[in-house]
């Protein structure tokens, strides 16, 4: 791999990761007032009064007082010194909020990943070999209503069948003795049981679309002669399908990273919500919800840059697996 | 001799059929092609019947959805009986009356069939007075009963009728996804258009753009916009924000599509043709490239509409979209957001079912029309 091509790839990605920010920081300042204001507020009616000179502390100590683009350099700037704010609404750092959330919103993104992978190209390459059979035909039809289904709508309805036939509640990635508990193993099990039906709703819709190009392409390749030679040749089936038709069938579904990764941060935001997963997702729709601007802005900044370095580490692995794949 | 003629004659029907295919023109040829998939004419008639029920949806709701009534709250579906409880037939279907009990082991209240009372169901039947398209004055409904209640979806918490918010929320579901299109396909248009007949820095320039828009997820973007609406906002202008916030990452397929359409077809005679004929630019793109591309534009513009119909229902789910007094889908789906409720009254989920409908009628339709578009293959 070229070293340009890199360099080139990674200064994009800080361009990117810039503009996100100019728009991070117009969230935090859409709103009409600021948090502040708000928070002012509460304190009086909460005390009777507050004295200016507290509101002008607060103030100065976010910056408020200064033009916006010196509060958007201020801002950065406390960014990367690791400060991202103060969350009014849970009165704790957005940074250590946020940290709080992020494992388990990356777990769960890589793990609806391989999901989305490991159910699709499997079925992708029997519905491209028995092709208009039963089989094919009843996952073409799955297809379809996975991608017809909002996933919100598929958390309620999981939540209402589960909860009503088998008395079992999906909501939430622990169950209520452990939530506080702390790390056992006993804990990671039952997280364990809680995983696959978040990660089957996130990663419905990309599983349906990706069986659909898998289908298409691999019909393609089989279609194309040296398929047909090797099979002359009496080159065994299996051997046959796998060495080359399905390998070169693969390498544009590896390229679908780029439009299924945020797909899936996507879905995951709105699923979290729906079965109440503490990730970096459900966290910015409250702080949205309360005009908790700092976290909001901060938590956007965060989807999006894992959205992006997610993307950037697949272009670099595509580059890496394709040696066709041009560096420009 | 009797089977030669028969030969003959098929012989005959055969190169009358084939003159017609030499003959056709290449709408008539898309049109031949599109009928041969079933799936995209099932998919264009429950479109067809879904925009009717839309268009006319006063007409069909059964009663006004804004209509409280606190002595039906969370009824559930009624069920449309043909036959009664002595086994005779009607022809008329009837509902039952609704009894008031209270549930032995947790006191809810709850509604059993009163099966004395018989509320026959009639078509046109008069009704809640209402102004169709808010100009036609009008009281006659598509279905409802002459006296008593017709709850087809059940009721919600304040005793509004769920069939008639449905399709109340049917218009204005169905015409953001059109409305959020429209905004796309000219975003869409103009940009890529741009981008592809001038490439050069331009298009490189549009290209980045466009992929750095695809790349973010678009759920927590579309939340981050719709959430620094203001509260105050009146219903029209909400709904307005909404489609345009919908097409602002909306519009970058299709901008791909017809950049990639016109990269191809500005290489070719005609173009140099025309423009050797002294047409200017917008000519060339608007009366000679346009034409040659239109069937894959309604195609992705198919394509495209529902994913606006399930990002609208996905903020107005979240409660950051449409507010109450619109009705749309994903409005109504707010009412049923969590486990208790669901656990409860999981007719609350019908509305769900037409978001799937719709969206799977799009899909099989654009599969369709994407078949058909290139007619010749």
């Amino acid at each position: 791999m070229q070293l340009s091509y890199l360099l080139r790839r990674l200064l994009y990605m800080v361009l990117v990761l810039f503009i996100m920010s100019i728009f991070s920081f117009i969230v935090i300042q859409l709103p009409p007032g600021d948090y502040l204001t708000t928070y002012i507020m509460t304190l009086q009616t909460q005390q009777g009064s507050v004295d200016t000179a507290q509101v002008e502390a607060l103030r100065k100590q976010y910056g408020l007082d200064l033009p916006m683009y010196q509060q958007y350099i201020y801002w950065i700037k406390n960014m990367f010194k690791g400060d991202f704010g103060w969350s009014f609404e849970w009165r704790q750092p957005v940074g250590k909020l946020i940290a709080d959330r992020l494992p388990m919103t990356v777990v769960i993104s890589i793990l609806t990943l391989l999901f989305t992978y490991a159910v699709a190209i499997p079925i992708g390459i029997y519905s491209a070999t028995h092709q208009y059979s039963f089989g094919d035909f009843f996952f073409t039809v799955i297809g379809f209503i996975g991608l017809a289904t909002p996933s919100f709508f598929l958390a309620l309805v999981l939540m209402y069948v589960f909860n009503r036939y088998l008395g079992f509640n999906v909501g939430g990635l622990f169950s209520a003795q452990y939530i506080d508990a702390p790390w056992s193993f006993a804990k990671f099990i039952d997280l364990l049981k809680h995983l696959p039906i978040p990660i089957f709703v996130i990663g419905l819709s990309g599983t349906a679309s990706i069986i659909r190009i898998m289908r298409g392409c691999l019909l393609d390749e089989l279609r194309q002669q040296y398929v047909i030679t090797a099979r002359a040749k009496g080159l065994e089936e299996k051997r046959l399908l796998y060495k080359y038709p399905v390998r070169i069938a693969i390498n544009p579904i590896i390229s679908t990273i780029g439009w299924v990764l945020p797909g899936i941060v996507s879905g995951a935001t709105i699923t979290a919500i729906v079965l109440d997963i503490p990730t970096v997702g459900n966290l910015l729709y409250t702080a949205l919800l309360s005009q908790d601007t700092y976290l909001a802005g901060s938590s956007i900044m965060i989807l999006t840059f894992l959205t992006i370095v997610g993307t950037f580490i697949s272009d670099l692995l595509l580059a890496w697996a394709d040696p066709r794949i041009r560096y420009t | 001799m009797e089977e030669e003629r028969v030969v003959q004659i098929e012989d005959a029907e055969f190169s009358l059929e084939k003159e017609e295919l030499y003959t056709a023109t290449q709408w008539q040829l898309m049109w031949r092609k599109f009928k041969r998939h079933k799936l995209a004419i099932v998919g264009l008639v429950m479109l067809l019947i879904l925009y009717i029920l839309g268009i006319f949806c006063e007409f069909f709701a059964v009663y006004d959805p804004a209509k409280r009534d606190t002595a039906y709250i969370y009824v559930p579906p009624q069920r449309i009986h043909f036959i009664d409880e002595s086994g005779k037939f009607h022809l008329r279907p009837f509902v039952y009356g609704l009894k008031q009990e209270s549930d032995p082991i947790t006191w809810r209240r709850i509604y059993v069939e009163d099966k004395s009372i018989k509320y026959p169901i009639y078509f046109f039947v008069k009704g809640d007075k209402y102004k169709l398209w808010n100009l036609i004055e009008c009281d006659r409904h598509f279905i409802g009963t002459k006296e008593g209640y017709l709850f087809l979806f059940g009721t919600d918490e304040s005793g509004r009728d769920l069939f008639s918010r449905t399709i109340y929320g049917t218009r204005i579901s169905l015409f953001t996804g059109l409305v959020g299109v429209f905004f796309s396909f000219i975003i869409g248009c103009i940009l890529g258009g741009i981008s592809g007949y001038y490439g050069g820095t331009t298009d490189i320039i549009i290209q980045r753009i466009i992929e750095f828009l695809i790349s973010l997820p678009s759920i927590p973007l579309w939340m981050s916009l719709a959430a620094a609406m203001p509260k105050n906002w009146s219903p029209l202008k909400v709904y307005f924000l909404i489609t345009i916030i919908l097409s602002l990452i909306g519009w970058c397929n299709l901008a791909r599509v017809v950049r990639g359409k016109l990269l191809e077809l500005r290489e070719l005679d005609f173009v140099t043709a025309a423009r050797l004929a002294g047409a200017n630019d917008w000519d060339i793109i608007l009366k000679h490239l346009l034409p040659n591309f239109s069937s894959y534009l309604i195609v992705n513009i198919t394509l495209a509409i529902p994913g606006m119909i399930l990002g609208e229902t996905a903020l107005s789910f979240l409660g950051i979209g449409l507010r109450p007094p619109i009705i749309s889908w994903g409005v109504l789906l707010k009412n049923a957001q969590n486990i208790n409720t669901i656990a409860l009254q999981p007719w609350l989920l019908i509305p769900g079912i037409f978001i799937v409908i719709t969206v799977l009628a799009f899909n099989f339709l654009g599969d369709g029309l994407r078949d058909a578009a290139d007619p010749y293959r």
